[in-house]
């Protein structure tokens, strides 16, 4: 890690095309996650995204922080939009429209991805358009002020399903959203974060090189809904790989690969104290969290055998 | 120009064949499935050249629209009732991004209870969506109005998306004899559509921006501007296809009103049989006569006044019911006519919801009905036409 600040500037390009001055709180691990992204997408493409976060923070009328074509419509359409971009180019050019071959790549935060657009997003997988999704998981409605999603994890505190007396906060278990892109036999799946950067760019560059529907899902760290410090973005990001709460793999055609296995899991406890949403957790609580833990991180190392 | 026997539908898919679309996205609903059957057809048989994107939602049949619209493409799609609500926050941002989308709505009750027959529920329900909307009464206007919608919406005046509105049924499946022009004849009318602004990496743009109070209010009057102006472009088309079919289309066009007392107001379908309830009543020697409301939106304010003031009694059907307020077609009409000296009195009944029908002999009635409410002065009262209990 220490000298990953020497590296990084010079294997990564410097143009990027989410330029910054935007609105993102500090330590936004989303505005971090995108800009890796558009790195790696490079200019030749258009992006269709959901109502959320990136979207407020980029796209203020009359500033923009987009320099490639950018489209927003709603909150929870962003695939089919993004189908429609595809199939309008492809008669386009197929009728004689000089067009070059463009990549299309739909944005959306967990809302959109996990529950709202998850219809618009299995139409768009189904029916096999040339796209990537990428969803930028920061595992609540941090737009609208942490408000829990189908992507909150276990015992999370957010404000629609809070801790109190009676009440542990997220009492169900986290979608499991990769997994359903697999049962939709696209021909490539990854998990990535923004504190992997390599590893994000490399799985962005693959996805958009394979002719079809794919998806990248990207843990994007909230400090502000997470209740960490701002400093602690990369940290999280990197213990919740590093305990298996969120592995890093990817799926191509149906095959798993665990792209980082270390050789011992840390305790969940590690990526769970310092989060202030977590701050109520029993130790009970946390035990059963890391039994749950330890038995998908298992599986997950099966299905990559 | 040739002759064939289509059904309305059928009529419609042909002028979106002979526009040359190049997306349509689309979902099944009854009664609005025979057009994009057709036009599924036409692509599996090489006579279309498009994309039919098969959606899994309304939602998504609009928002496909959005994104193919917004590269540049021609873009057709069909709806109905329960459709249409679906897609309906999706339509006040096609209209808003000022994307020439053209959709045929094939008018459907609203639920509950269910029903797949026609009225104007729907249409009413998505009035303020910023969409240009005009009403066909046969399978020809169901035509002409389809081809004339691509011509309107794209022009580089107008760039807002356009619905045309025909009868769930009472003329979705009707099969009339219809008079079909080459293709030639319609690149004449309707060229290739070359839009303004589209998405394109040579050219990078944001569409779709979040705005603050700052600019909003702004934005919208913009947007009101537009579809107010599109009011020139839409005469002008007609005009230009009268000039080159032989079929004129005005705003609000009228039937054997030159010197009534009484005139009934009628949109869509239903107005082809309210004529034959005029014609009777003019061989009895009674001074009645029709108005029909063609274009919905933009509100063809003067045309309306013209057609209306010199009347003594307008009797206004809704096909729809504003539960709790008078019909939505009547109070527009009394709003639109409230600043003149000189109006008629206005009376307003609520009928053929939900597919039922109103006969030539029906019409009759409510005409005569309409007149003696007037007499008694029943000015306010909101009556639901033929319903029993």
């Amino acid at each position: 890690m220490e000298t990953l600040g020497i590296y990084v500037p010079r294997l990564v390009t410097r143009r990027q095309s989410f330029a910054p001055g935007h609105r993102a709180c500090s330590g936004c691990g989303e505005a971090l996650a995108v800009m890796l992204v558009m790195k790696a997408l490079g200019r030749n493409v258009i992006v269709a995204m959901s109502t959320g976060c990136m979207e407020i923070i980029s796209s203020q009328l009359p500033y923009t922080s987009w320099e490639v074509p950018w489209i927003h419509t709603l909150f929870e359409n962003s695939a089919i939009v993004a189908s429609g971009i595809e199939a309008g180019m492809k008669a386009l050019r197929r009728k004689g429209t000089s067009l070059p071959k463009t990549k299309v790549v739909a944005m959306g935060g967990d809302g959109a991805t996990f529950d709202i657009g998850l219809g618009a997003i299995s139409g768009a997988f189904e029916r096999g358009h040339d796209f990537l999704y990428v969803c930028f998981d920061n595992e609540a409605y941090m737009n609208t002020g942490i408000q829990r999603s189908s992507a909150t994890p276990f015992g999370a505190s957010t404000t629609t399903q809070p801790a109190g007396k009676v009440s542990m906060g997220q009492s169900t278990w986290k979608k499991n959203m990769p997994a359903i892109a697999v049962a939709h036999d696209i021909p490539y799946v990854a998990t990535a974060s923004p504190s992997y950067p390599f590893d994000l760019m490399n799985k962005i560059k693959k996805a958009v090189a394979i002719e079809g529907p794919t998806y990248v899902h990207i843990l994007s760290v909230c400090p502000t809904g997470w209740r960490i410090p701002t400093d602690m973005t990369i940290r999280s990001g990197r213990l919740a790989v590093e305990t298996g709460v969120f592995p890093l793999y990817e799926v191509e055609d149906g095959k798993y690969t665990l792209n980082y296995d270390p050789p011992r899991l840390r305790p969940v406890e590690d990526y769970l104290k310092p989060q202030g949403r977590f701050r109520h957790l029993t130790p009970e609580m946390v035990k059963k969290i890391q039994q749950r833990v330890s038995a998908e991180y298992a599986s997950l190392k099966e299905k990559a055998q | 120009m040739k002759r064939v026997g289509f059904e309305s539908s059928f009529a419609i898919a042909e002028a979106v064949k002979m526009a040359n679309i190049d997306v349509t996205s689309a979902y099944p609903i009854t009664p609005q499935t025979h057009i994009v059957e057709r036009i599924a057809q036409l692509i599996a048989d090489g006579e279309l050249d498009a994309n039919y994107i098969p959606v899994e939602s309304e939602h998504s049949a609009m928002s496909g629209c959005l994104g193919a619209s917004a590269v540049g493409a021609r873009t057709f799609t069909a709806t109905a009732g329960q459709g249409l609500e679906l897609m309906h926050e999706v339509l006040y941002v096609a209209s808003a991004m000022r994307l020439p989308i053209v959709m045929a709505v094939c008018n459907r009750a609203l639920s509950s209870p269910l029903s797949i027959w026609g009225d104007h529920s729907d249409v009413m329900a998505v009035r303020d969506t910023g969409w240009i909307q005009m009403f066909a009464e046969n399978a020809q206007q169901a035509f002409d109005l389809t081809l004339c919608a691509f011509r309107i919406a794209e022009d580089p005046a107008v760039l807002l998306p356009t619905m045309v509105h025909i009868d769930g049924f009472h003329l979705s499946h009707v099969i009339e004899s219809i008079l079909l022009p080459e293709g030639d004849e319609v690149n004449k009318f309707l060229p290739k559509f070359r839009p303004l602004y589209a998405l394109n990496p040579s050219k990078p743009l944001t569409m779709g921006d979040f705005t603050t109070p700052d600019l909003y209010t702004e934005a919208k009057k913009s947007q009101d501007e537009a579809l107010r102006n599109s009011m020139k472009v839409i005469l002008r088309a007609w005009r230009e296809f009268g000039g080159l079919f032989g079929r004129d289309y005005f705003p609000v066009e009228t039937y054997r009103a030159e010197d009534a007392d009484v005139l009934l107001l009628t949109m869509g379908s239903f107005s082809e049989v309210a004529m034959g309830a005029i014609d009777r009543l003019r061989e009895a020697g009674e001074k009645v006569g029709l108005v029909k409301l063609r274009l919905w939106r933009p509100f063809p304010f003067n045309a309306f006044c013209q057609a209306v003031a010199q009347a003594k009694l307008l009797i206004v059907l809704d096909r729809a019911i504003s539960f709790g307020g008078p019909g939505p077609v009547c109070s527009e009409v009394k709003a639109a006519l409230y600043h003149l000296e000189k109006k008629p009195q206005i009376i307003g009944f609520i009928g053929g919801l939900g597919g039922r029908d109103i006969s030539v002999e029906g019409f009759q009635n409510m005409i005569h009905r309409g007149m003696e409410k007037a007499e008694q002065g029943k000015f306010e009262e909101v009556e639901i036409f033929g319903v029993r209990g």
